[in-house]
């Protein structure tokens, strides 16, 4: 492959290995820094500035975001081959969001493969068609989310509204190798078995989309958003519970009675 | 997905027994003790080991027996359960220092009744002066004696004061032919035995030895027989009634005879099993490929429609529960080494045939099944993985990992057959290894591995390049230099390999000095007849009978060397931010940090006793002070103080081993080599070979608790890093990147065994995807070459101590919902949560 793939520039703020809930087998998750949304309920609230950042936690600060070349990034992503090859597992792009980088991911992912090693990301599919295009037939796993059917409410929630998303979940659906629809299930936004019954119907729309996951809203990210001088908006959430869970499950299931519908990623 | 195979019933009485033996706290008898001492001052002018035989057998024909309520397998040391008798002609002066704090002490207390210690006092008085011991301690010479007693430099403890232990002896043969096949042998060898032979006199003392051992071992049997029999007769239940006279025929019949079923199979094995831990003190006694030499017996009768799965399930769920029935009392330093009670009786399934087809049966899974139902420590169970392990084998070993018991421990086929090869063993018998123990692979039933030969501390050294060889004021080691005007770090470098070289040499001594006193005291006729080629020869294994022999002593403390020179190579010499003299200053103010509790409180008494001694009494008040003194280290500066946390902050910043920099760990893999390389060179009185091993089993805490401040930033007196890992809280990549370092150890050259634990969350390996994806990492654990590893799953406690101490904690894995992450890296009211849950789970 063209050396010029390897030396595309990108900004990550963290590799994490041994991640073995997002995807098959055993992963090593790349942070993208920067992202068109806003959730509010976002748990890494440091990817979403593609600004470099200083984020103080437990008493300690440091340094968010950092630049690497593709040569750079994959060396660091490829220790774990060996653990790939024995679990069926390889990268997951996540973020921020890696449409939002498009000619570092499309290098990232070619880079991969070239390495033998498989490729998946997280997204929330707001990106140009273009994007999509040079980016979706790098990629052996689609995580997408879909957070919200109405349009205004997706606005509210995440500052963006939902329509582009929709679109390329079709248009997606219609080039990747295999999509999988994703849900964060966050109280008073979308937790009412109608607003996930309406997803799931969305998601069962799309050829070739087997799989809906509901993922249980967490706090995982609250002490962060202080870290970087940001106020943390759902401190007064409760997570829902398991049998919540259960009952969006069933809704869903009862709606789209031809996907699995599975708790937690 | 992968289903888990053999979830099979767990019978009621299994609990009950379970419950039955931890209802007290193990207690010490005396009945052994006194009938050794009967015997030996009945036998003074025999042959040692004929004197060995003849109290072998009067213990067997007087110890008192018992069959515990329930048992299908019958057979115990002690009357109490869990109990222990001793063995005063290994040694008995440490016990009677410690009758009184005996119940009390913190690392596996024992109960000791009032009439138990007069009994012993009775008897304690015949052994003076003639225990082996006594005999090690004399051949080791003042000097290394003082090394190993005094200077916290290594032990040798272990079979200074016990008997060795660590041996698999040929279960198969006993189940098949019964110890009068033994007795028939021995006779035939005595009859061709020729007069003139100048080894006649001693071939003819051990077979005469080992006809009586055996003899003893059916008579014990016949007891046992006949005590069912009397139960039987007094039993109102029929049920039970019925069990009772089929034990009593088992006794009759085995291990006299060859087994005629799976039952007798069973019962046989443990008289074995525990008798050899009747004629010695030694643990570590293995049961080896038990699957393998089982199975047999098991699918015969499964064949001929005798037994069901869940009757012979039962049946291995009782061997189980006994193993966990025998015990052992240790000195209290000993006990900390070992802490758990632990017999490491270890039990391997799984692995090769010696022809190289996969060896795994369903005895394999069902021996994983009664780790579930049981629920003990003991059998140390482990497993041997190759290419050709069964996925569904893996995965229900992975379940049993699951359950936080710490077992199985998984052994890779690829590393240790090689290895056993490059130390002489056939290609078939390396496919037939197994694991005696911890985790030191042999050659079954043909090998005196004295595998736990020793520890060895290789921090300490380090200190003694500090200060010049000395040690609590006395020079012990070689004089390497003064530190502070070493002018480069190859000068460093090579004063810490000339102290290791002078300290190898030491242990080696003292291990031989050890090694001589065992065969003049202590011969083991019994345990000798099942291990070739003891019978051939005409020899105990403690004269050097057995075909392949070794000593394995076990060095300790990589991820600390490695660390802190790197750390004196960086900060000292390369980038020059600290000079020499400041760094030496920094270690022995404990960078600027105050002991532990425990410490000082020790230190406090000491130094009081110390002025006391010198005319100069302390007050109450002036005590108090000494121990807040200590306790602060307030001797040292706040300045000075502020100056050692930046330095601390340094060498945090440093890279460190076990977080997948190859540069680094290539340099740990140097230091590890630096002890296990020149081992090799040296050789036993039994003819065999030194090889090292690399593992603290927890001896880590103890020993770290002797050993100062290390450069690399660990404070005085805490533990050592824990087997080949990284120090606890220096990985901070993940398990991956942690496994991928150790993997690049040179387990070939460390053929006494590695050892590599990790720590993981139940949560981590919840839902049957996670056990898939933990086999495919143990397999690339392995594929990278790593020998040994193991799995803590851990506990609440543990995540309490996680919550209190997270800098050593950093790579501990938790799944928090629907994602796994580091559990130091979450918010507190997160952790909580998940503390919570586990709570709620509970068993």
């Amino acid at each position: 492959m063209e050396e010029e793939i390897y030396q595309r520039r990108g900004r990550i703020f963290d590799v994490q290995r041994y991640s073995i809930h997002d995807g098959p087998g055993i992963r090593t998750i790349l942070f993208l820094k920067g992202c068109f949304l806003r959730c509010r309920w976002c748990c890494n609230p440091e990817s979403q500035s593609y600004e470099i950042q200083q984020m103080t936690l437990g008493g300690k600060t440091k340094t968010v975001g950092r630049d690497v070349t593709v040569r750079e990034l994959i060396d660091e992503a490829a220790m774990d081959r060996i653990y790939f090859e024995r679990s069926g597992g390889g990268i997951t792009l996540s973020g921020g969001e890696c449409l939002a980088q498009p000619e570092f991911t499309e290098g990232i992912l070619r880079a991969a493969h070239e390495y033998g090693i498989t490729t998946a990301i997280e997204t929330t599919g707001f990106a140009p068609r273009e994007v999509l295009d040079r980016v979706i037939p790098h990629v052996d796993y689609v995580l997408m989310d879909v957070k919200h059917m109405d349009c205004g409410k997706h606005a509210a929630f995440t500052g963006k509204p939902n329509d582009q998303i929709l679109a390329n979940a079709k248009y997606i659906a219609s080039i990747a190798r295999s999509l999988t629809i994703r849900t964060p299930v966050i109280p008073n936004f979308n937790d009412t078995p109608a607003e996930i019954a309406a997803i799931s119907r969305f998601a069962a729309s799309l050829p070739g989309v087997t799989e809906h996951h509901l993922l249980p809203y967490h706090r995982l990210g609250q002490d962060k958003y202080a870290g970087i001088g940001r106020n943390y908006t759902l401190s007064h959430l409760v997570p829902p519970s398991e049998s919540e869970m259960q009952r969006l499950k069933a809704a869903a299931e009862s709606a789209a009675p031809k996907l699995k519908i599975q708790i937690g990623g | 997905m992968s289903e888990i195979k053999f979830v099979l019933k767990k019978s009621p009485r299994i609990q009950k027994l379970v419950d039955d033996l931890f209802a007290k706290m193990p207690e010490v008898e005396a009945d052994r003790a006194e009938l050794v001492t009967e015997s030996y001052r009945q036998t003074e002018d025999l042959p040692i080991v004929k004197r060995r035989s003849a109290a072998f057998r009067h213990i067997l024909e007087n110890i008192p027996i018992v069959i515990r309520p329930g048992e299908l397998i019958v057979g115990s040391n002690s009357i109490a359960p869990r109990g222990c008798q001793t063995f005063p002609e290994y040694s008995f002066e440490w016990l009677e220092k410690e009758y009184d704090t005996l119940a009390t002490r913190e690392a596996d207390p024992f109960y000791i009744s009032p009439e138990t210690v007069e009994r012993l006092k009775r008897v304690h008085p015949y052994w003076k002066g003639k225990t082996n011991s006594d005999l090690a301690a004399a051949y080791m010479g003042e000097e290394v004696l003082d090394i190993f007693l005094n200077h916290g430099m290594f032990t040798v403890g272990n079979y200074f004061y016990n008997g060795i232990g660590h041996v698999n002896v040929n279960y198969a043969k006993v189940i098949a032919i019964g110890y009068e096949g033994f007795i028939a042998e021995a006779k035939e060898k005595l009859a061709a035995l020729t007069l003139t032979d100048p080894g006649y006199l001693r071939k003819r003392h051990f077979l005469e030895a080992v006809i009586e051992s055996c003899e003893a071992v059916i008579g014990y049997a016949k007891r046992y027989s006949a005590l069912a029999r009397k139960e039987a007769s007094e039993c109102r239940d029929p049920e039970r009634r019925a069990e009772l006279l089929t034990i009593a025929d088992n006794c009759d019949r085995v291990p006299a005879k060859g087994a005629q079923n799976f039952w007798q199979a069973c019962q046989s094995f443990w008289f074995v099993q525990q008798l050899l831990q009747c004629e010695s003190s030694g643990h570590s006694i293995s049961p080896g490929r038990f699957d393998q030499y089982m199975y047999p017996y098991f699918k015969a009768d499964h064949d001929r429609g005798l037994i069901s799965y869940e009757q012979a399930q039962e049946l291995l769920d009782c061997i189980w529960v006994k193993l966990n029935d025998l015990n052992k009392v240790r000195d209290a330093g000993s006990a900390d080494g070992f802490a758990g009670y632990g017999l490491f009786q270890n039990l391997i399934v799984g692995g090769q045939n010696p022809d190289g087809t996969d060896a795994t049966n369903d005895l394999s899974y069902m021996c994983m099944e009664a780790q579930m139902h049981v629920r003990l420590p003991q059998p140390s169970l482990s497993i041997r993985v190759w290419n050709l392990t069964p996925h569904s084998l893996l995965v229900k070993a992975a379940s049993v990992t699951r359950e936080g018991l710490g077992v199985p421990a998984y052994y890779n086929d690829e590393v240790i057959i090689p290895t056993l090869m490059a130390n002489g063993a056939t290609l078939e018998e390396a496919r037939d290894y197994c694991i005696i123990g911890c985790v030191e692979p042999q050659v079954p039933h043909k090998t005196d591995g004295w595998h736990d030969a020793a520890f060895f501390n290789m921090c300490r050294p380090l200190e003694l390049v500090f200060s010049n060889g000395m040690d609590e004021g006395k020079q012990i080691g070689p004089r390497t230099g003064e530190v502070t005007e070493m002018k480069t770090f190859e000068e460093f470098y090579n004063a810490y390999l000339a102290q290791m070289d002078f300290f190898i040499k030491a242990l080696v001594l003292a291990d031989n000095a050890v090694d001589m006193a065992h065969p003049v005291r202590c011969p083991l006729p019994f345990q000798s007849c099942m291990v070739d080629d003891c019978m051939e020869r005409g020899k105990t294994m403690q004269e050097g009978g057995a075909h392949y022999n070794f000593t394995g002593p076990q060095g300790f403390g990589i991820a600390n060397v490695a660390d802190s020179l790197l750390a004196i190579k960086t900060l000292v010499f390369d980038e020059k931010k600290i000079s020499m003299a400041d760094y030496k200053q920094a270690l022995a103010d404990n960078f600027g940090e105050g002991f532990g509790e425990k410490k000082s409180r020790e230190l406090t008494v000491k130094i009081a006793c110390d002025l006391e001694k010198q005319g100069k009494p302390v007050s109450a008040e002036q005590i108090r002070k000494i121990y807040e003194v200590l306790r602060e280290n307030s001797t040292v500066s706040e300045e000075q103080k502020a100056k050692y946390r930046r330095l601390l902050d340094m060498i945090e910043a440093l890279p460190k081993y076990g977080n997948d920099i190859p540069e680094v760990d290539a340099f740990a893999r140097k230091v590890g080599e630096i002890y296990t390389a020149p081992l090799m060179q040296y050789r036993n009185p039994r003819g065999g070979k030194f090889q090292a091993g690399l593992y603290p089993v927890s001896a880590n805490v103890p020993l770290g608790y002797q050993t100062g401040a290390t450069p690399d930033g660990r404070l005085a007196y805490t533990p050592v890093a824990d087997g080949i890992g990284p120090m606890a809280g220096r990985d901070t990549k993940g398990p991956t990147a942690t496994a991928t370092s150790a993997a690049r150890l040179n387990h070939y050259q460390a053929s006494n065994g590695t050892l590599f634990n990790q720590k993981f969350h139940p949560s981590a390996l919840a839902g049957e995807a996670a056990l898939d994806k933990f086999v495919a990492y143990l397999r690339g654990y392995f594929d990278q070459k790593g020998m040994h590893v193991q799995y803590n799953v851990v506990s609440r406690e543990t995540l309490l101590d996680a919550q209190a101490h997270p800098e050593q904690y950093k790579g501990l894995v938790v799944r928090v919902a629907g994602y796994s992450a580091l559990f130091t890296t979450l918010s507190r009211s997160l952790q909580d949560d998940i503390i919570s849950r586990t709570e709620q789970r509970g068993v």
